[in-house]
């Protein structure tokens, strides 16, 4: 088990990462979520130690390792670029690390069979990395991080070098390999769709600072902040002020009903499976309101159509305007 | 239109042909040719003589001594200079302060023209009043003189080469490194590996290339850079530290022997061009190449 504990990193004057706490249970699988520039890359380099955390501790199965070397942690890391050593084999590469620890070598054989039969890497070994495709490497570079057997395996954004057709493919492999080996993971991810049907944990940062810990429904469901909000699902939720609090609706929550809110299109852009329709809400003298909402199958509206929208009010979720953070009544469960 | 274009391609190889021919494989043929010819003086008319002029050469113990010098030389100085140099390049590529100015020290002694470098080093070499001997005294040791005695010649004129060529060679070295990824290095921390693991599995590899380039060139500065010796000792005392291009320039404009000078030329050509594509054909294989 894995837990940070106000963890700060401070480059020249500005906080990257800014008083981080969170906790990774064993065979959990966390995805540090956020946009580009939000520390969530510093957090997990500050984990591996490969950076320094200016203030805070970090605990791995009851041992403090905040100072630590990198080396000395007992982890596993994916990296971005994979990081893979060009001159070396495929097998050289996944054995680097047993070389480097002095792992005796039937021991060696045995774990280089069995994480190569896990990954499907087996006609590849003598290959280097040069000669491998996109996906391919990024098996070699997945078979080195388990291969140490490590209590925790970090990975940085290991999917955004893979085009589309294959990064869906190995986000299910990397779950289930996960899920077979009950290892503990950290996933550093700006994609939400990975973040959403992989993790069972999401940590969303944004700015340095942690906006919502929780399981993928409760950050759907139950956004804690403007943030939150926005951050999770495509497209993004509607904020609509009212008074002195923010409305917010999901666009799928929003239908298209007589006796509704009356509304005007001002565009449709068909996606296939549906058609997220744009319109303005505001009533005549008050400034553009506006809100996207999905509509089933191919809507056939004309801009300056009249509509008329409703949600139920399950679906309305209401934040502070001061404080941008949910004043929702939490359900008692 | 295919001749066109191939005349202006023709015309456009002219300039640098012109030169290459005229100044690099015209003397190169005709070296070959006067060695294998002789003339008793300088307006006699010159016979072919096949190799005697090799014959000659076989026979010459000055040719044998100095074959011996440029190998130690060799020996000496390229191995020396390369680990000094990659020693340089990851130091000053390291996390340190003045960086630049470090990196401009190291290459002065490159900027440097060799003629001044030998200049500032018989300084350093001069005996009872010299740098280094006026150090030792210091310390109460008699320095030797470090350019006079036949055994410690040759050795004076290593150590200021290696001096002169590391901070050369490092710059290359300081280039290669950079284009190394820095997650390599995170890669090989998490994995446990040492310094030491870190340099020998993934560094020393990775710069083999730059090596390559590196070593080709060292060893053939240490035929072909003989200005110092016009200035510290002119090959001697008693050709103890004379090395193979001196010689040829002795022989050809002190002892205006043409003939033989071109016999010994040829030597050096054949050496060299071994050198380079033993070294091409042996490591090809070895290196990585990205």
């Amino acid at each position: 088990m894995l837990k940070v504990e106000g963890v700060s990193r401070i480059f020249g004057d500005k906080k990257v990462v800014d008083d981080l706490n969170f906790a990774v249970e064993d065979g959990e699988f966390v995805a540090l979520l956020g946009p580009s520039g939000c520390g969530k890359s510093t957090s997990l380099k500050m984990i591996a130690g490969l950076e320094d955390p200016n203030t805070g501790t970090i605990e791995l199965d009851g041992k403090d390792i905040t100072h630590l070397g990198p080396g000395q942690r007992k982890l596993g890391m994916v990296f971005q670029s994979y990081a893979l050593f060009p001159h070396l084999s495929v097998k050289e590469n996944i054995l680097f690390g047993l070389k480097a620890r002095k792992v005796q070598k039937d021991e060696q054989q045995k774990r280089l069979t069995s994480v190569v039969d896990l990954v499907g890497l087996g006609e590849h070994l003598e290959k280097k990395p040069g000669q491998l495709s996109g996906g391919q490497c990024q098996r070699v570079a997945l078979a080195r991080a388990i291969v140490s057997e490590a209590n925790l395996c970090l990975m940085d954004e290991p999917l955004s070098n893979l085009d589309a057709k294959l990064r869906n493919e190995m986000r299910t492999e990397i779950r289930a390999l996960q899920q077979r080996l009950g290892m503990s993971v950290i996933y550093v991810t700006h994609d939400q769709v990975e973040a959403m049907s992989m993790a069972d944990k999401i940590v969303l940062m944004n700015d340095g600072r942690i906006e919502q810990i929780g399981l993928p429904e409760d950050l759907y469901n139950r956004p804690a902040t403007v943030f939150a909000a926005q951050f999770i699902g495509s497209p993004p939720m509607n904020i609509i002020p009212a008074g002195d609090k923010l409305l917010g609706v999901r666009p799928e929550h929003i239908r298209i009903e007589d006796g509704g809110m009356p509304g005007r299109v001002i565009s449709c852009d068909y996606h296939g499976a549906d058609t997220i329709v744009l319109a303005d809400i505001s009533s005549n003298g008050d400034t553009e309101s506006l809100v996207k909402l999905r509509y089933p199958g191919h809507a056939l509206f004309t801009a300056e159509q009249n509509i008329s929208i409703h949600w139920k009010p399950e679906f309305e979720h209401q934040f502070s305007s001061s404080t941008r953070t949910s004043i929702d009544a939490q359900p008692t469960n | 239109m295919i001749r066109r274009l191939n005349l202006k391609a023709w015309l456009l190889l002219l300039p640098a042909l012109t030169l290459l021919v005229a100044f690099t494989h015209w003397p190169t043929l005709k070296t070959f040719w006067r060695s294998a010819t002789w003339a008793k003086s300088d307006v006699a008319p010159s016979q072919f003589v096949g190799l005697e002029n090799y014959e000659l050469l076989i026979e010459d113990p000055v040719f044998w001594q100095v074959i011996q010098n440029n190998f130690w030389y060799a020996v000496g100085t390229v191995p020396t200079s390369i680990a000094l140099a990659i020693g340089m390049a990851l130091w000053v590529n390291g996390k340190i302060r003045h960086k630049g100015l470090l990196r401009l020290a190291y290459f002065t002694p490159t900027i440097l023209p060799m003629i001044t470098v030998a200049n500032i080093w018989l300084f350093f070499y001069s005996p009872d009043i010299g740098l280094f001997d006026q150090l030792l005294r210091a310390v109460g040791i008699d320095g030797p003189n470090w350019l006079g005695d036949p055994d410690m010649a040759l050795g004076s004129l290593m150590a200021m080469t290696i001096w002169k060529e590391a901070g050369f060679f490092m710059i290359f070295y300081l280039a290669a490194l950079q284009t190394l990824s820095p997650e390599l290095y995170d890669a090989a921390k998490v994995e446990g590996a040492g310094p030491w693991r870190t340099f020998w599995r993934i560094t020393f590899p990775l710069l083999m290339p730059t090596t390559l380039f590196v070593l080709i060139n060292a060893l053939l500065n240490a035929f072909k850079l003989v200005d110092h010796l016009f200035i510290l000792t002119k090959g001697g005392p008693n050709n103890a530290s004379n090395l193979l291009l001196y010689y040829i320039y002795e022989t050809a404009f002190s002892f205006l022997d043409s003939y033989y000078a071109a016999t010994l030329t040829v030597v050096m050509l054949v050496a060299l061009a071994l050198i380079a594509l033993a070294q091409m054909l042996f490591f090809d294989r070895k290196i990585h190449y990205r």
